[in-house]
This record gives structure tokens, sequence and C-alpha cells, in this order.
């Protein structure tokens, strides 16, 4: 199958950095994959989701070596607001995304939509769709500046999602949502794969990260630590010197040496669940 | 010092309640306060800090009302860090940001400075004196305002989300901090969806659903009970949730009590049969 996403030695620097934001990184995601980034502050998931969009190189001052291709399109070679029709990116902030000329919850959304020219009732059909599955009914009519925080990050998600990209970088999307919106964002997001979406996402949360990440990037000081299964990568014992923290469900099975049969530690709730249940009735 | 919030309603529309008749207690122990978006958590402190005035009902800090002070005046009693830091942060400077509250409420340069600093230190910023706020990570500049906050040296410390954008460290910082500042007496109020979080370090927890309070109790108690909990769109904490899913018969808060909790439950039933019903009752995976 060919690489959704295509990320080939790919190194940055800030022009203000005093060190690399990226350094070396390479790794393809396949069409309708779903990536979890994880790593500690400063790691560069940030950078590497604004690759993804071509933020950088095209908007921040910086320079750029190696290759990303997204849904076949080398980002060096051609503009964001062209590759925006392909790749969708929540920022980390959903402050900064919030564009500021809309009064409406309901406009905002809408507002990308207008961009691309798309016919009335369409937009609405589909501002509607993303204000119920993000649970923005409330305050749909409400002004983008006047929402809770959590609101303000449901509506960066279905501005973004409205758009219905190829691709998505989701920059730590569910930072300010209650546990039951969180799970849903996660749901939502692993259901459009069955569509064709393909997932880039960086999060601190790596329980959820283990149970919906298909694979796991965790990225230290610009570089690709490990990418592989949540299994591979959260069973690895010098985690916490990399600055994550493992699942809870890892570090429990850890402590009581319960493995899966491949040899890696269980990293859902499901699977140690499973794992506990079966040791039990061996012991 | 003692907050009270008493029978207090507020909207900010009229025929949109977002408070609806709230009364709760603070003395003394740290409490969460966790619940949905937009149930009103933001919006609570908001009042206790003086910034909103409650629509009926009354807020007291100690033995001010509320209605009766400016928030400037509040200040010397409650210090409130934003959930979203670019509504606090406004300087160019992280010193200047970081002095400017202390400033404010009398101290002096000197004191100004040392309190600053120490608390820039507690945030491990300690090297960003003069930095300017806006170069700074979302993380960082979170960090930024809690340390603002937390120089004013004020009795009672409020903290809107003190977690996000943190990694791993960044959160054992902060409770760090927030356990230090309980040490010295501070009374400590803090919203967050990080279950885990509230579980290590609160040990009351305070459950808000569309402006009412529907749980208040030991942090132990709330989170044993999943049922209200998934009405109110929160979650226990991951290690209460396996423990609860294998039927353990105590509510586990941590890895080591969930370790602990297993390993004695194998020695007293030889085996885990634990229970279908509890696995079935699954949190929002
Ligand atoms: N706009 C910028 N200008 C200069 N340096 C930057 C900029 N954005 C990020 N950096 C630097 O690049 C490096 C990687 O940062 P990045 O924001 O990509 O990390 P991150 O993993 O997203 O961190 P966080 O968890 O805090 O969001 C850091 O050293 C950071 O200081
Ligand atoms: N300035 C404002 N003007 C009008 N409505 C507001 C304003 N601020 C908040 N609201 C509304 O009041 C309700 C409660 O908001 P609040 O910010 O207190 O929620 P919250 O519990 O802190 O949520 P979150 O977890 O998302 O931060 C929400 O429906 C929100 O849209
Ligand atoms: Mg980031
Ligand atoms: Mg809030």
């Amino acid at each position: 199958m060919k690489p959704e996403v295509m990320v080939q030695d790919l190194s940055y620097r800030y022009d203000d950095g005093e060190e690399k934001a990226l350094d070396g990184v390479s790794f393809e995601v396949y069409p309708g994959e779903f990536l979890g980034v994880v790593g500690p502050n400063k790691a560069g998931k940030s950078t590497l989701c604004q690759a993804l969009v071509g933020l950088v190189p095209h908007f921040f001052h910086g320079n750029m070596d190696g290759r990303v291709v997204a849904g076949g399109i080398d980002t060096r070679e051609t503009t964001v607001d062209e590759l925006s029709k392909t790749v969708g990116l929540v920022f980390q902030n959903p402050f900064t995304q919030v564009t500021g000329a809309k009064l409406t919850v309901y406009e905002e959304i809408a507002f990308g939509l207008e961009n691309i020219g798309l016919p009335r009732d369409e937009i609405t059909r589909r501002v509607d769709e993303m204000i119920a599955l993000f649970g923005l009914e409330h305050v749909r009519h409400h002004n983008p500046f006047e929402l809770s925080g959590g609101q303000m990050q449901r509506m960066a998600i279905a501005s973004i999602m409205a758009l219905r990209p190829r691709i998505v970088a989701l920059d730590e999307p569910t930072s300010q949502l209650d546990p039951q919106g969180s799970a849903e964002v996660f749901q939502a997001v692993a259901a459009l794969r069955n569509q064709g979406l393909t997932v880039i996402m960086a999060e601190q949360k790596v329980e959820k990260i283990a149970r919906y990440a298909d694979r796991v990037l965790l990225m230290h000081k610009g570089k690709v630590a490990a990418c592989d299964r949540p299994e591979v990568v959260f069973s690895r014992d010098n985690l916490l010197d990399l600055g994550i923290r493992p699942p809870a469900y890892t570090s429990v099975a850890r402590e009581l040496d319960l493995r899966r049969p491949d040899g890696t530690l269980p990293v859902t709730l499901d699977d140690a669940v499973a794992l506990l249940r079966n040791s039990s009735v061996n012991s | 010092m003692r907050v009270r919030v008493e029978n207090v309603r507020f909207h900010y529309r009229l025929g949109e309640p977002v408070l609806k008749g709230v009364t709760l207690d603070f003395e003394g122990e740290a409490t969460a306060i966790i619940g949905q978006n937009g149930a009103g958590k933001s919006t609570l402190v908001r009042l206790i800090n003086g910034l909103l005035k409650p629509v009926s009902g009354e807020v007291r800090v100690g033995d001010w009302n509320t209605g009766d002070f400016s928030v400037a005046r509040l200040a010397r009693r409650v210090g409130l860090v934003f959930q979203n830091p670019n509504d606090q942060v406004f300087k160019s400077v992280v010193r200047d940001e970081v002095m400017f509250g202390p400033k404010n409420l009398g101290m002096s340069g000197d004191t100004a400075l040392a309190s600053s600093r120490e608390a820039l230190a507690d945030v491990g910023l300690e090297g960003a004196m003069d930095a300017n706020p806006y170069d700074l990570s979302l993380a960082e500049r979170k960090l930024v305002s809690i340390a603002s906050v937390v120089a004013m040296n004020t009795d009672v410390v409020i903290f809107d989300e003190p977690t996000i954008a943190q990694d791993y460290a960044g959160v054992q910082r902060i409770g760090t901090l927030i356990e230090k500042l309980k040490a010295r007496g501070k009374l400590i109020i803090a919203i967050t969806h990080d279950m885990d979080f509230v579980a290590e370090i609160f040990p009351r927890a305070v459950v808000l659903r569309r402006g009412e309070v529907i749980i208040d109790g030991s942090t132990r108690e709330v989170f044993s009970r999943p049922d209200l909990l998934r009405d109110s769109f929160v979650e226990p904490p991951h290690a209460t949730q396996l423990g609860q899913a294998l039927g353990l018969s105590e509510t586990v808060l941590s890895v080591d009590e969930a370790v602990k909790g297993i390993k004695g439950h194998r020695s007293r039933l030889g085996g885990l049969a634990g229970s279908d019903t509890a696995h079935d009752q699954q949190f929002f995976q």
C-alpha cells in the first residue's frame, strides 16, 4: 500500500531556536491509519504537526531539511492554502484557531466551508452534523469568545473536521475536554477512518492513545525514539527517562509481572482485565 | 481562610442559568471541582475571586462578602490561575508579569522579587525571568500564570485546569507545588479534567453538572460511584477503573493501591473471578 503521509529525514530549526526542533525524523502513515504522537514538552510534536500542513516551512521562519509528502503532495512545492484542501490541523491552543471574524459558533464552523465555496445547503448540513457530533447544540448561537474552554476546543475540532480533510493532524485536541467529550473525539476520529481518513494525533493522554492508535510515534528532543504498536512502545522500560508515563494499566501489569503472549505488557483496560483473569485461573 | 458559597445563582444571559443555586463550604481541605464542559466550573471560581458577582445568593471569603469588595481588594485573599493563560498574561517580560501581583498587593520590591523567584523556581522556570511570555510555549505560559498567582502568597489559591498542556514532569511539578501550598495552610481549589491528578492530590471532590452540585465528598467516595459519575460525563481514575472492572471490594485510587488490592484479592480468594457485570459498566474508553 502507498503511504498517505511520508516524512523523510525531516529536520527543522526555528530561526531563533537554539536546537533543532526536529532532527532527522522519518516515518510513514498509511491510508486510514491512526498514528499517535507522544513525547514530553518541547519534543517537537507541534512542529511536526505544523510541518504536515506546510506551516513549516511556509509560515514559520526557519531552516528545513528533508521532505514531507502528504496525500501525494510535497509540502514544499505547494502553498498552505492549497495543502489545506487535503490536510487539516487542529491547533494545540483552540484560542489561536478562532477566526475572530464570526459572531456565532455556527458561523465560525461554516467559515472554512464558505471559503472553499460549498453550496449553502451543503454548508448547513455539515455544520449541523458537526454541532451534533461535538455536543455544541446549547451554544450554536453563542459568541465564539464566550464559550467555556472545552466548548471552544470542541468548536476548533468541529471547524476542521467539517472540511472533511483526507488527512488530519490533531495537536492535543482533548486537553480541555471532559472525559466523555474526550472519548467522543477519539471515537469520532476513529470512526472516520472507515471512510479513509488518516489521523495523526499528538496527545498526553497515553491511555487513550494506547486504546485508539494503530501505532505510536514516541518523540524525544526532536528525534523519533520509537515508532511501533502501542503495546510495544508502552512496554519499554525507559519510558520515564523519555518523559512519558506508561498507561496505568501497563504499570499495574509490570508490577504483577503480567505479560501478553508476545512478551509485551497490556496497555488497555480490556487487555489488562483479560490477562488478570487468565493469570488468576493459572496461579 | 474559609470560603462559603451560599445558594448562588448566576447567568450571563437572561433565561440561560449557569449556576442554579450552588452551596459549598471550603475550609482546610484541598478540593477538586470536576464535571462536564460548560457545567459552570470556571464561572464558579470567577465568582469566588469576585470577577463575577452572584445574581442571587452570596459568596464569602473569610468575613468578606464578595459583593462588597472590588476584585483588586479581593486579590489580597484570593489568587486565581485562569484556564487560558492568554487571558491572564499581559506583560512582555516574565519578571514583570510575576512581580505585578505581589507589587500590587503592596509587597516591597525585594519581597516581591524573592517571592517571584521562588514561585518561578517551583514551576521549573527559574531561568525564564527575562523571557517574553509570548515566546514561551503554551505549557510554559501556563506555568508563568501559575507562578504569578502563587507569588502573591494569598490565603486562597484557585487553579483553573492547572495541568493543561503539561507533560508528565510538569504535572508532577504542579502536584508538588500544590502539596507545598497545602503544607503552608493555603486553601486550595482546583478545576481539572485529569482524574488521576485529582486522586493523587485532592482529598475532596465536588462534581458539578449543569450548574448544580451533584456529588460532594471524599475523593474515594466520589470515585466509588461510577453510575453517578457517568451521568456527569466524568470517569474515575484509570487505576480505579481497573479495580472496578476486576470487582475489587475496595475503591483503589492509584497504581500502587491497585497492585496491592489485586494481590490481596488473589491471596484471599485464590483467584480473580471479578464480575462480568462490573466489567460491562465500562467508562468512556
Ligand atoms: N514558533 C517557535 N519559534 C521558535 N522556537 C519554537 C517555536 N515553536 C516551537 N519552538 C521550539 O521548538 C522545539 C519543539 O517545540 P514543539 O512546540 O514542537 O514541541 P512540543 O512537543 O509540541 O511541546 P509541547 O508539549 O510543549 O506542546 C522547542 O524547543 C520549542 O521551544
Ligand atoms: N463570558 C461569557 N458569556 C456568555 N456565556 C458564557 C461566558 N462564559 C461562559 N459562558 C457559558 O456559561 C456556561 C458555563 O461556562 P464555564 O466556563 O463556567 O464552564 P466550565 O465548567 O468551566 O467548562 P469547561 O470544562 O469547558 O472549561 C457555558 O455554557 C458557557 O458557554
Ligand atoms: Mg505542542
Ligand atoms: Mg472552564
